[in-house]
């Protein structure tokens, strides 16, 4: 069986995330279930837009390409209908995905296209050092909100269901085997996957709103995640002192599940000639 | 085969991807030029391709980026404010080095401008429009039988230089109607990307170029695991801040570009004893030619120079055909454009004029032609 490490470039380590960044996990995650379901890359594209998060396909020894800010959807769109015995993967970040990129992230929902978007979701825009950020929560500090955020966070996951993803997941980089999970399952779906995943800009979110450290950060995910949020009670609470609640509440696992003909099916199933 | 038709030049446009074995439209609807769209929606799944429509032109050149890597021959046709927002993946493909045909059917702007207006304003745009220092390749043809050779040629200068190259043409061209004669390319003569000597596998010299400058960079799928960036990159294809290596390949990727300029002869009509050049392209030149037979009529030797490729600036040829010329006449349909780099490659020997306007008659041309070379070079 293929391990993990196999399927990384090592050549390129060290690589550039931060100390207690999540991506690094989060990768990790993506990594095993490749190892677990490929021999090898060869037929794996995975694509990436402009971000942190976007920067780690680099790093995995597959058919990578890291694109422009926000756009990594359009071409993974493209490889697909060029390619459909690919599989696909889009890593995003909430910036590229929901923001610049938001518009894209609707239509290939709406389209269905059989491809499996991971978005890392820090909260933030750490590569150009910690700007708001379409899912910053109310009253959170940033270098573009030094008063507190005025917007309230997108709930990334609600609006993929919305544009018609046919598999809608949340993860955490908290908890890895549950994310591996829905990576897997999101994969298998023949159509549109979905996985809003939680993960901590350390250097710029959690510094510039003084929550602590990147573990105690991890854990205030475990803290807003409602299916585990009893079990944690014991454990350190973390709010800043004006006590605004570093994230929303929010659910986990899988959220939706809507099977439909994938864009590529459709696609095959029109005889040529046939017009209007 | 050789087949002779009466059909719109956007429709001209259409058939000569298909010709050149393009197989992925993605697209989003704009005027003067969704009739290319409707043509490729229609023809491109009977030719075993894809059609898609985009939700936007950031999309639309995203997705044929995509299906380019993938390996399939992609395009995508605009207008101006359109061929704005594609600048972005333009830069993109240049420095990633990816294949791909952009049609521009230009009309009046700026911003929303005159949809339905000709116009010839987005010629610098196809050169400076993208940030970064830039190299382009546009291709400017004449009639709607060339709008159909130049697309087959499009797709052959992005195969074989993994470069974007722009074909630019005017609302009129787009919707003019002509009759003309389509040969089918021998399969032969068309250029496919050029195909990487070392064997499948993990791939550490991606970007490494062959003896024409190309980076030869496998598909995705054909067993090969490498990265594309649109960050400086090393001959891996990694990622790097060295910039003796970013200088490095910037330099190539300008080099690459640098024998288009004799692939594409231009049109030279009554050069050899012309003491006043016109210089005009795409629908322009059919106006300048008439207005050299009319001049001509009235005693001024006139010729002129229609250029094919705009863009990397044809210096050599520009300064052949205008070496014996008293005056050069620059005759758009912008404020100039062209006529920059013109005037820079004459370098004070003769004076330019430039004839703007957005839209002019041979008669009102040679009477401008005539003012201006009497006024600039006594030429009567």
């Amino acid at each position: 069986m293929t391990t993990s490490k196999e399927l990384l470039r090592t050549e390129l380590m060290p690589h550039m995330l931060c100390p207690g960044c999540g991506h690094g996990i989060i990768m990790g995650a993506i990594l095993r279930v490749l190892a677990k379901r490929f021999e090898n890359l060869d037929n794996v594209v995975l694509v990436a837009g402009i971000g942190c998060s976007s920067r780690i396909v680099g790093y995995i020894d597959g058919c990578t390409v890291h694109t422009t800010h926000g756009r990594a959807l359009t071409f993974a769109t493209g490889i697909k209908l060029a390619r459909p015995e690919l599989t696909v993967i889009v890593v995003t970040g909430d910036g590229d995905g929901l923001s610049i990129g938001g518009n894209h992230l609707l239509h290939a929902a709406k389209r269905n296209v059989d491809l499996t978007c991971i978005l890392f979701n820090n909260e933030t825009y750490g590569m150009t050092g910690g700007q708001l950020a379409p899912t910053t929560v109310l009253n959170a500090y940033s270098s573009t909100s030094p008063y507190g955020n005025t917007e309230p966070a997108f709930d990334a996951a609600k609006i993929a269901i919305a544009a018609g993803a046919t598999f809608v997941a949340r993860g955490q980089a908290f908890r890895t085997d549950a994310l591996e999970e829905l990576i897997d399952q999101a994969l298998d779906n023949d159509g549109f996957s979905f996985l809003d995943v939680m993960t901590d800009c350390t250097e710029y979110f959690v510094r510039k709103n003084s929550l602590g450290h990147g573990s105690d950060m991890l854990f205030t995910q475990g803290l807003v995640n409602e299916d585990i949020q009893a079990d944690l009670a014991a454990g350190p609470t973390i709010r800043p002192a004006d006590g605004w609640p570093v994230r929303d509440l929010q659910k986990t696992g899988v959220l939706h599940q809507a099977p439909r003909p994938s864009l590529s099916a459709r696609l095959s199933s029109k005889p040529a000639g046939q017009t209007r | 085969m050789v087949e002779r038709r009466l059909i719109q030049g956007n429709e001209a446009c259409a058939q000569g991807a298909i010709a050149a074995g393009c197989t992925f439209f993605g697209g989003y609807p704009i005027s003067p030029s969704s009739e290319i769209a409707e043509y490729m929606a229609r023809e491109m799944a009977k030719a075993g391709g894809v059609f898609i429509q985009m939700e936007d032109e950031l999309a639309s050149l995203g997705s044929v980026l995509g299906a380019s890597l993938a390996g399939s021959k992609s395009m995508t046709a605009t207008s101006g404010p359109g061929f704005t927002l594609m600048q972005e993946h333009l830069g993109y493909a240049t420095l990633a080095e990816i294949p791909c045909v952009v049609v521009d059917v230009m009309r009046l702007g700026p911003s929303t401008g005159l949809p339905t207006s000709p116009s010839q304003g987005d010629v610098m745009q196809a050169q400076w429009g993208s940030h970064g220092d830039r190299s382009a390749v546009a291709l400017a043809p004449g009639t709607v039988e060339e709008i159909y050779d130049f697309t087959i040629a499009a797709f052959n200068v992005a195969e074989r230089l993994r470069t974007p190259v722009v074909l630019l043409f005017d609302e009129t061209m787009g919707h003019m109607r002509e009759g003309v004669t389509l040969r089918t390319p021998d399969p032969g003569s068309l250029w496919h990307r050029p195909i990487p000597p070392q064997a499948p596998g993990h791939m550490l010299d991606a970007f490494i170029p062959n003896d024409e400058d190309v980076a030869q960079v496998p598909d995705f799928g054909r067993g090969y695991r490498f990265h594309v960036t649109g960050l400086m990159h090393d001959e891996r294809g990694y990622p790097t801040s060295d910039q003796g290596v970013a200088a490095a390949l910037l330099d190539r990727l300008e080099r690459k570009l640098a024998p288009v300029e004799d692939w594409f002869p231009p049109e030279e009509y009554l050069l050899d004893d012309a003491d006043v050049v016109i210089v005009a392209y795409g629908i322009m030149g059919r106006v300048a030619r008439q207005a050299v037979d009319q001049l001509r009529a009235g005693g001024c030797r006139a010729g002129m120079f229609r250029p094919t490729v705009l863009w990397p600036f044809p210096a050599r040829t520009v300064k052949k055909a205008t070496e014996r010329a008293k005056v050069v006449v620059v005759a758009e349909m912008n404020a100039g454009q062209w006529a920059i780099p013109v005037e820079q490659t004459m370098q004070g020997r003769v004076p330019t004029v430039k004839i703007n306007s957005l839209g002019i008659g041979v008669d009102e041309l040679c009477e401008q032609v005539t003012a201006a070379a009497f006024t600039e070079a006594g030429v009567a």
